[in-house]
């Protein structure tokens, strides 16, 4: 019983959600041998193999192809078609991320199979019982599965990535035969972010805002604090739709998903749809005028107060203890 | 130019999420319906192109009786008609919405309609299969971008931009094409009163496809439970920085 | 702030709910010095999700109701002492002729109660006032410069601050009340999610929810929640420079169920206009639940449909502009009662619980503080029997009589409601055994306290032929709506002859006991310690000297008293004489209403009537007046009563109900060769008893009037003791700064040419147009009025200072804004009609 799990490359290698959807491949077929895919350009990936052998990866397959030089989604689509008709695999696992999850549901559509999209746990079988995210994690779905292969993405941090050095992996290279449809849909350029700004997905520090901001001039004191601590602002949905700071500052199911060191949020209520975005937070710091607030069931500090208070004086303490 | 444009009616939730007693659904009885964030997006978006580039634009759902009710919300903010797939109020997996969809796509296409630009949500709020517009482009042989957070059509193409690590990936796409969207492609308009008036003389066309049965098969829903949290109150009001301050220091972030 | 403090585990009071009702009810209660007050909040503060936080927040003082105009002003005047009223004025704007004469009909309340300035405008100077209005749609409008806008949130939150700054006041929000225990029928404690308070004392303020909390006590708080839809549109550009929230007057487009408001650069608009949305309490959900707050409800768009053309036709410039947009929109929920009003003060089921729910934002201080006086004083300022929570009799109590009036009302928020208007719904509910000889009658049945009562009966027509000219009729269809010159007929017929009357609706008690005599006299003006057999007509009184009630009593026996009542003040009538009723246990109150149905006989041939049916004297001398008796009469053994409130010879005769058919056809067979007809309440009610200048409670009748001002102040007080007597000797001392007047009309014509009669509460003016205010600072108004047959005019009651309560004075009476010549006729309570009693007494 084979599994095969669908690998993206970050910057420095396999990205770290799909050496999640590894581990949770293995769980799937414990002690089966575990094929893994790659696009690379031609000639390229050989550390990408040795890393994946570290998690468990019996075989790689190196998809070889000018168009991987750049995301293209249906030709990969093709190359993971490919090899579940060479392998037979009993499933088809990715990360749960924008790409993993799109990839999958082009091979989905080729294979004209169901795909089951973010799942927490699973289990082999005819159907696969599974137990995946809806509602961007606020509820949860226990499902059957049918078809096979299984295709599946794995929920974020569902699983940790954890290293199961396997003996050598063989490493195979194939060229997936593309014809110019699938090559349509590609990347042609990169607009890169501009210069200084402090993504908001990466920051170690987050500084947002809800309503009890009050108004976009009421974020003055949310900047001052975010720049003190070379963080981002962030900010609620109901901020986006007072059209008080633009949607790139949202936090939340349908905004920016962060996983800062710490999180401070101020006048946050805590709707389902915010904390669907901050729940990589390591550590979360309210600061709210009512004691009972929803986000404060998430927190793991509070200040009750008015954020109009208590943020400048934040601010103020932090100038202080710098200039001991 | 001829846009279709897809949403789902899913119900407007509170801080808590209430299951029913079988654990098949949220209860509603005291929420509002809403689309996804995404979609209101894509329906905006659609409104715009078509006034830009003329044409027509086209809202479509798959969803029950109600679903209407968000189809008229569409209309109001400009959209010219509306495509209602009725359904009993079961649930439909992706692949069988796909299915309806393309058939409904393809049934106008028999009725001299061709749609230059089909749009989608990235992934609907309640679901969240992240697979319903790539299925429909399969479906119909057409190309599909994703969680686009920027579209320009000129001279039968479309431009899209995804947001990436570190900035934007564009695509080039042939129309027609399919696109599915995400929240922060524009700011949705509110609906004039104008508008809302104009929505109720406007044509819903109702169909009822069969429903297939489900491959991803739904048992019940569960709340998770458990990670409630006791937060350690650092201080009321100002006299609490000094406090913050510390936490801050502990953790590393003060440096 | 919202802090949440620990909750004491007992107090003196507990009040549920910190909206704007709440907040203020333990505001007022600690400014009036009680101390260890709790009020308790489910949800967060300030805003606590319930009515109060969607609130429009604004205020029109006038009403046609004297009670809630009264509450209304003196909740503007505290919000004004808050700092949180914003002045904008009001027009409520016509688009019908019908509705033009109602606005006119609202200038005439607006004088009666004391709000000016007021004014009618036209089309025109709508538009100067509202540019954005579009006048060619209306006809005029009714300005009232007064209106303004209130911040109730804030509001609730400087009262709860000053309650707490009293030492008076602990605030808990986010607790939960689980359960509210009694013993022995009173209030012991309050238990919530933060632990128990022991109290005897608990206010239910809880708006919506306020029925859930009542059922906890085992008590009735009978309203239900109601969807008022409510949209936001914006930005307007012509709103673009607005600096405050509110800038223009606010529009109430009264023909279409609606209203118009700036907010900022915002147009709100609201309706009462869609079908009734009509919810259960238990239906609401909680904070954590709600998608915006417990009581925005989902909007439902469909419902607005319609309303959104009138809005366009109205201000299109606005409404019809394509850059504005609907921003928000909301079902909001509110509470509405079966009739209408609040309901107020203790329950009837359990001591020391009270109700401060049904309340809106326009009024909630003001019964806040009148709430709050009545618990500490046992009366407030301003009477509220018309709030009274102790008036719903049990069957107005069911969801169903609560739903169905509730529906049957909504949409009459701001409609034209004639005085007289009888509900629809929920009838026929009680029956007297008389009513299927009614119906063969052709009776016009209203309704008083559930029961169906005939008006006038259809098969007295041919006595309009008898009467002739005698009989005038009403021109105008609004003074002859709910009316018949039948009812005048009716009148001259028993004053010639004789007439029976269904008066099964009264309300009955019987006290009984060893304690039973010092009971009555606790409550009675009047002497009660008077010899088995008599029936004394007494006053109760509040602390303070007013009228609690107005009834009769009869003296069965050495330890037997039977009280009877109007019916529709019967049951808080019930409550005063419970409350009353000794500690030890020593008499008992038992509701004989359903056991007895009461038939009145009366004319000059009623005596040879009844004499005819009985064996037992009924002579005068035989049977004297106020006295009452068990006689037979054929089969039957009747109580009858010699007492009359329509001022001519004859009985109440009571018997137990199943035998009342048989009663009506043997006084009916006997009395019809001496031209005996039945005659309804349009007789007993209005044209006889104001004749004879007999007061009604809830007219003449209230707590802001004294016994030596209604004149019928006793010859002599009794020694005994009882509630008022205080105040009452006070008032015997010293000038009464009113007298109840009769009056009648001197010229019905108005500037058209048509015979116009006023119907009552319209303000009685100098010639010249000025009020009539006497020292005490109430106007003069008309408390009833109705047709005097026999004396052949319109007659009017008033309370006038004294210098202008001297017979011959003229005066004038405005009516639906013209003004209409009068003469006091009588000063002070002499009837008009037999004024030397010789009738009764013969």
């Amino acid at each position: 019983m084979t599994v095969l799990a669908l690998v993206e490359r970050g910057p420095e290698g396999p990205d770290e959600l799909s050496l999640q959807a590894l581990a949770f491949a293995r769980s799937l077929a414990p002690g089966e041998p575990l094929h893994a895919l790659a696009p690379v350009r031609g000639g390229e990936g050989t550390e990408l193999a040795a890393t994946l052998g570290e998690h468990g990866v019996s075989t790689v397959h190196l998809a070889e192809h000018e168009a991987f030089a750049a995301h293209a989604p249906v030709a990969l689509a093709r190359a993971v078609v490919e090899l579940v008709e060479r392998l037979a695999p009993a499933a088809v696992v990715a990360a749960g991320s924008e790409r993993g999850n799109e990839v999958l549901a082009h091979v989905g559509a080729l294979l004209d199979l169901p795909l089951a999209t973010n799942c927490l746990e699973a289990a082999l079988g005819e159907p696969m019982r599974l137990t995946r995210l809806r509602w961007g994690g606020s509820l949860l779905e226990e499902a059957s599965l049918h078809g096979s292969p299984k295709l599946l993405t794995v929920a974020p941090h569902a699983v940790p990535a954890e290293a199961a050095p396997a003996a050598g992996p063989a490493v195979e290279r194939f060229t997936p035969s593309l014809t110019d449809a699938d090559l349509v849909v590609r990347v042609v350029e990169r607009v890169q972010a501009a210069a200084g700004g402090i993504s908001l997905a990466d920051a170690k520090v987050v500084v947002s805002a809800g309503r009890g901001a009050g108004s976009a001039e009421g974020f003055a004191v949310i900047e001052e604090l975010a720049a003190l601590l070379g963080g981002a602002v962030g900010c609620s949905r109901a901020v986006t739709m007072a059209g008080w700071r633009p949607h790139t500052d949202q936090v939340g199911q349908t905004g920016t998903k962060i996983a800062p060191d710490v999180y401070i949020a101020c006048g946050i209520s805590g709707a389902t749809q915010h904390l669907a975005g901050c729940k990589g937070a390591k550590t979360l710091l309210a600061i709210n005028t009512d004691p009972d607030a929803p986000i404060l069931a998430s927190a793991d500090y509070a200040v009750i107060g008015d954020l109009h208070e208590v943020v400048p004086a934040i601010s103020a303490e932090i100038r202080k203890a710098r200039g001991r | 130019m001829n846009v279709l444009v897809c949403v789902k009616r899913v119900p407007m939730t509170g801080g808590t999420i209430v299951l029913t007693p079988d654990g098949q659904a949220i209860a509603t009885q005291h929420l509002g319906f809403t689309i996804s964030p995404h979609e209101e997006c894509g329906v905006e978006e659609a409104v715009r192109i078509v006034e830009r580039h003329g044409g027509e634009s086209v809202v479509l759902t798959l969803g029950p009786p109600e679903a209407e009710e968000q189809l008229r919300d569409a209309l109001a903010l400009g959209i010219d008609r509306a495509i209602h797939l009725v359904t009993d109020g079961e649930e439909w997996d992706a692949q069988a919405t796909a299915a309806a969809i393309a058939a409904a796509v393809e049934a106008e296409r028999a009725a001299g309609i061709e749609y230059d630009l089909l749009l989608f949500g990235n992934e609907s709020a309640d679901a969240g299969g992240y697979q319903v517009g790539v299925r429909v482009a399969h479906r119909l042989g057409l190309p599909c971008a994703t969680g686009l957070k920027s579209l320009a059509v000129e001279g039968g193409r479309i431009r899209c931009e995804q947001e990436a690590p570190g900035g934007r990936d564009v695509y080039d796409l042939p129309l027609p094409a399919v696109v599915t969207v995400k929240e922060g492609l524009n700011l949705p308009r509110y609906p004039s009163v104008p508008g809302r008036m104009r929505a109720q003389r406007k044509p819903v066309a109702a169909s009822r496809p069969a429903r297939p049965e489900p491959r991803l098969e739904r048992l019940r829903l569960v709340v998770p439970g458990g990670q409630r949290k006791q937060a350690e109150i650092l201080g009321h009001g100002p006299e609490a920085a000094p406090r913050v301050v510390e936490v801050l220091e502990r953790i590393g972030v003060l440096t | 702030m919202s802090r949440t403090q620990r909750l004491p585990t007992s107090a003196h009071a507990v009040v549920i709910g910190a909206g704007i009702v709440g907040s203020s009810v333990a505001y007022h209660l600690a400014r009036l010095g009680w101390r260890d007050l709790v009020l308790l909040e489910k949800g967060p503060l300030p805003n606590a999700g319930g009515s109060t936080g969607h609130a429009s927040n604004f205020i029109y003082p006038v009403d046609h109701s004297k009670e809630m105009t009264a509450l209304t002003l003196e909740s503007m005047r505290q919000y004004k002492e808050l700092g949180v009223f914003t002045e904008s004025g009001g027009i409520e704007v016509a688009r019908t002729e019908e509705r033009l004469q109602e606005l006119a009909r609202r200038v005439s309340s607006a004088k009666a109660w004391g709000v000016e300035p007021v004014s009618l405008v036209t089309p025109a100077e709508v538009k100067e006032l509202v540019p954005f209005l579009d006048e060619r749609v209306i006809l005029g409008g009714f300005y009232t410069p007064s209106v303004g806008v209130v911040d109730s949130l804030r509001a609730g939150t400087l009262m709860r601050e000053q309650a707490v700054e009293l030492g008076a006041l602990t605030v808990a929000a986010r607790t939960e009340v689980l359960g509210i225990d009694t013993r022995r029928g009173r209030i012991a404690r309050v238990r919530t999610t933060a632990g128990d308070i022991d109290t005897e004392i608990v206010v239910v303020a809880c708006g919506v929810w306020s029925p859930r909390l009542a059922r906890m006590a085992g008590a009735s708080i009978p309203l239900t929640p109601a969807v008022h839809q409510m949209i936001d549109i914006g930005p307007v550009p012509c709103f673009e420079r607005c600096t405050r929230s509110i800038e223009f007057p606010i529009v109430r487009d009264m023909d279409t169920n609606m209203y118009e408001r700036q907010d900022g650069t915002s147009l709100e608009i609201g309706s009462y206009a869609h079908r009734p949305i009509l919810y259960e309490p238990e239906d609401l959900p909680s904070v954590e639940e709600a998608a915006l707050s417990p009581t925005e409800f989902p909007f439902t768009q469909e419902d607005f449909a319609p309303q959104l053309e009138q809005a366009l036709e109205l201000m299109p410039e606005i409404v019809g502009d394509e850059r504005v947009g609907i921003k928000y929109a909301i079902n909001g929920i509110l509470s509405l009662t079966p009739d209408g009003l609040p309901v107020l003060g203790e329950t009837p089921e359990v001591k020391g619980l009270w109700s401060a729910a049904a309340v809106w934002v326009k009024e909630g201080p003001g019964v806040g503080k009148s709430l709050a006086e009545w618990m500490v004083h046992g009366e407030s300022e301003i009477d509220l029997h018309s709030s009274d929570v102790a008036r719903f009799h049990e069957h107005q109590k069911t969801r169903f009589h609560v739903k169905a009036r509730a529906a049957e009302g909504f949409n009459k928020t701001y409609g034209i409601v004639h005085p007289l208007e009888q509900w629809e719904s929920n009838r026929p509910l009680r029956l007297s055994p008389f009513y299927e000889r009614e119906r063969a009658l052709g009776a016009v049945f209203f309704e008083a306290a559930g029961w169906e009562r005939p008006q006038w009966y259809e098969s007295n027509a041919p006595l309009l032929e008898e009467y002739g000219d005698r009989v005038a009729r009403r021109e105008a269809e609004w003074d002859a709506r709910w009316w018949s010159p039948i009812i005048t007929a009716e009148h001259l017929a028993m004053r010639d002859r004789a007439a029976i009357f269904d008066l099964s609706a009264f309300a009955i008690f019987d006290v009984t006991g060893p304690g039973a005599l010092d009971a009555l006299q606790r409550v009675s003006l009047r002497q009660m310690d008077v010899a088995p057999g008599r029936v004394v007509y007494t006053p109760w009184l509040t602390p303070g000297g007013g009228f609690k009630a107005d009834l009769t009593v009869m003296r069965l026996g050495d330890e037997h008293f039977r009280v009877v009542t109007g019916g529709a003040h019967g049951m808080a009538d019930r409550k005063w004489l419970r409350d009353h009723l000794p500690e030890d246990g020593s008499a008992q109150l038992a509701d004989l209403t359903s056991s007895w149905c009461t038939l009145g006989l009366w004319g000059p041939r009623a005596r040879e009537i009844l004499a005819s049916l009985t064996s037992d004297d009924v002579s005068h001398e035989g049977f004297p007046f106020a006295t009452c008796r068990t006689i037979e009469v054929g089969p039957l053994r009747v109580l009858a009563s010699r007492i009359s409130y329509v001022g001519d010879l004859g009985w109440e005769l009571y018997v137990p109900s199943e035998q009342g058919a048989r009663l009506w056809d043997l006084v009916w067979e006997a009395g019809r060769p001496h031209g005996l007809i039945a005659a309804g309440i349009g007789v007993y009610g209005t044209t006889g008893r104001l004749e004879k200048c007999y007061r009604a409670y809830g007219a003449e009748l209230e707590s802001e009037y004294t016994v030596v001002e209604a004149g019928m102040a006793p010859p002599r007080v009794k020694d005994e003791d009882f509630v008022g007597k205080e105040a009452h000797l006070r008032h015997r001392e010293a000038e009464p700064a009113a007298i109840l007047c009769t009056l009648t009309v001197d010229d019905h014509t108005s500037s058209s040419g048509v015979e116009r009669y006023p119907l009552g509460r319209e303000p009685v003016l100098t010639l010249a147009g000025e009020p009539l205010v006497d020292a005490k600072g109430r106007r003069s108004y008309v408390t009833s009025a109705g047709t005097g047959p026999s004396v052949g005019r319109h007659i009017l009651l008033a309370y006038l200072p004294p210098e202008h309560a001297q017979v011959g004075a003229e005066l004038a009476v405005e009516y639906l804004g013209e003004r209409y010549p009068v003469t006091v006729a009588v000063a002070g309570s002499t009837p008009l009609f037999d004024p030397e009693n010789v009738r009764i007494r013969s």
